[in-house]
């Protein structure tokens, strides 16, 4: 990592010395001359913890969506580099894989980078960090307490015996098929923060992107601590706090089901 | 020549059990403790970090202890907002219509063995016969009105208390299942109510 940076900053130094004033960056797009511009607003919420007296407020941003590229991420990276340089948010990958700039656009929590701009110009869109959470500053949330929880779960294999070939832990085709939906999550928190169970009791209750991780683990063919991991979660909070709203299942940016991951949790813990 | 070695060795256990440790002791003194092989191949590395090692880093001179400024802000950081901004969706809007059915038709059902329970005493007439002469009295629109009222939570917890039983064995947990049967059991939960209510 330390390596490519300082490869870059020697191909930076490499550049010529003038710049244009603004240099475009992929979430801009060059307009085609002869388009009308096409003005959408932005209403982002705002907060700045160096002022926290202050109110959390909305801020209106005015882009023209021919010169935007089409997701929310590239919206709010233009925001950022050609309005207001002080809006914070997360974001990394620019593709789904990394999970942080989930935030709750237009309602919904998504991944900013798979969410496209929705082209109606006369609605405006509403960009909020994920709900109930504590705020760090604009779009960025604190998740200290959601990662605490996921560690809680012991998230890895646990095994004593070994293989009687000293080899790697093997499982069949049909085994690791019960790990796929599961895999794939990628902790963005979308789910979870979507939860109105998971709203109010978020101390407590594991949540849906925490369950759906301990349901990877409770069904993997390789992991001899089932019971141990079951004994854990069998209590009225853990789990139980689910009601089976099913915002999760509809929320998820990557396509997985919170929802049918918990009720397996629950068909398990039962039987 | 065996001291050479024995500290080219070690550099590569260290490389290789922790790289960051590794990194941060090329920079400090590169040339010092490398082996010639080493230094060959991390050459571009050290030169690289050369650069890096003198940079100008502005700081202000605030004193105060980082952390409590993290914990100040904690303290006030604002909860995000929730119900008021989430989308109205048939999962989690039906869900909370499930509850406030259940709790209103509980709370009726307490409410009025109450009030039989305790009518004898406070000289209510809460009897059968009476109920049925007062609410014949009623204009048909009346009528009707205040049994759909009475039917229509009725009707959507039981059916979708049906929806969450079928949910509990796992099935119908997709996504295009979850909204049809939602609006399948808002249709049948007001159909059922209004037969209820021109009995």
């Amino acid at each position: 990592m330390a390596s490519l940076r300082t490869t870059s900053r020697l191909l930076a130094a490499s550049r010529p010395m003038f710049r244009p004033a603004f240099a475009r960056t992929y979430a801009t797009v060059e307009p085609t001359p002869s388009e009308q511009p096409k003005m959408k607003t932005f209403k982002v919420y705002r907060w700045n913890p160096d002022q926290p007296s202050e109110k959390p407020q909305m801020a209106a941003y005015d882009l023209d969506l021919n010169k935007t590229g089409p997701m929310m991420l590239d919206a709010l990276i233009r925001i950022k580099n050609e309005l207001d340089p002080t809006l914070t948010f997360r974001r990394s990958c620019r593709e789904g894989i990394c999970g942080s700039c989930a935030m709750n656009i237009d309602g919904v929590n998504t991944l900013a980078c798979l969410c496209r701009i929705p082209t109606d110009t006369k609605s405006e869109s509403r960009i909020y960090p994920l709900p109930h959470t504590y705020v760090v500053k604009d779009l960025v949330p604190d998740l200290t307490h959601f990662y605490k929880q996921y560690k809680s779960i012991k998230p890895y294999l646990q095994r004593d015996t070994p293989t009687e070939d000293g080899l790697e832990f093997r499982q069949s085709p049909e085994d690791r098929k019960k790990l796929d939906g599961l895999y794939e999550c990628i902790l963005c928190a979308c789910c979870s923060t979507s939860c109105p169970s998971y709203w109010w009791n978020s101390e407590e209750y594991l949540g849906p992107a925490i369950l759906l991780q301990s349901f990877r683990w409770l069904a993997d063919s390789r992991d001899e601590k089932t019971l141990e991991r079951k004994a854990a979660l069998d209590n009225s909070m853990s789990v139980y706090r689910c009601h089976t709203i099913l915002n999760c299942t509809r929320t998820c940016p990557k396509g997985l089901n919170p929802g049918r991951a918990i009720a397996e949790v629950k068909k398990m813990l039962a039987v | 020549m065996n001291s050479q070695k024995i500290a080219q060795q070690s550099l590569r256990r260290l490389a290789v059990q922790q790289p960051f440790a590794m990194r941060s002791t090329m920079m400090r003194s590169p040339v010092a403790i490398l082996g010639q092989n080493i230094q060959k191949s991390y050459r571009t590395e050290a030169v690289l970090t050369k650069e890096s090692r003198y940079r100008q880093v502005t700081s202000s001179p605030n004193t105060e202890d980082p952390n409590q400024i993290l914990v100040q802000q904690r303290l006030r950081r604002p909860v995000a907002p929730h119900l008021s901004i989430y989308k109205p969706q048939i999962t989690w809007i039906g869900s909370s219509l499930h509850r406030i059915t259940g709790c209103a038709l509980s709370g009726t059902l307490y409410l009025w063995a109450t009030a039989y329970l305790a009518s004898p005493a406070l000289g209510w007439h809460l009897e059968s016969a009476t109920m049925v002469a007062s609410f014949g009295a009623l204009p048909l629109a009346a009528k009707i009105l205040f049994k759909s009222t009475l039917a229509l939570p009725f009707t959507y917890h039981c059916i979708n208390g049906i929806r969450h039983l079928v949910w509990d064995t796992g099935r119908a947990l997709t996504n295009p299942a979850i909204i049809k049967t939602g609006w399948t059991v808002v249709g049948l939960s007001v159909a059922s109510a209004i037969g209820l209510a021109l009995i």
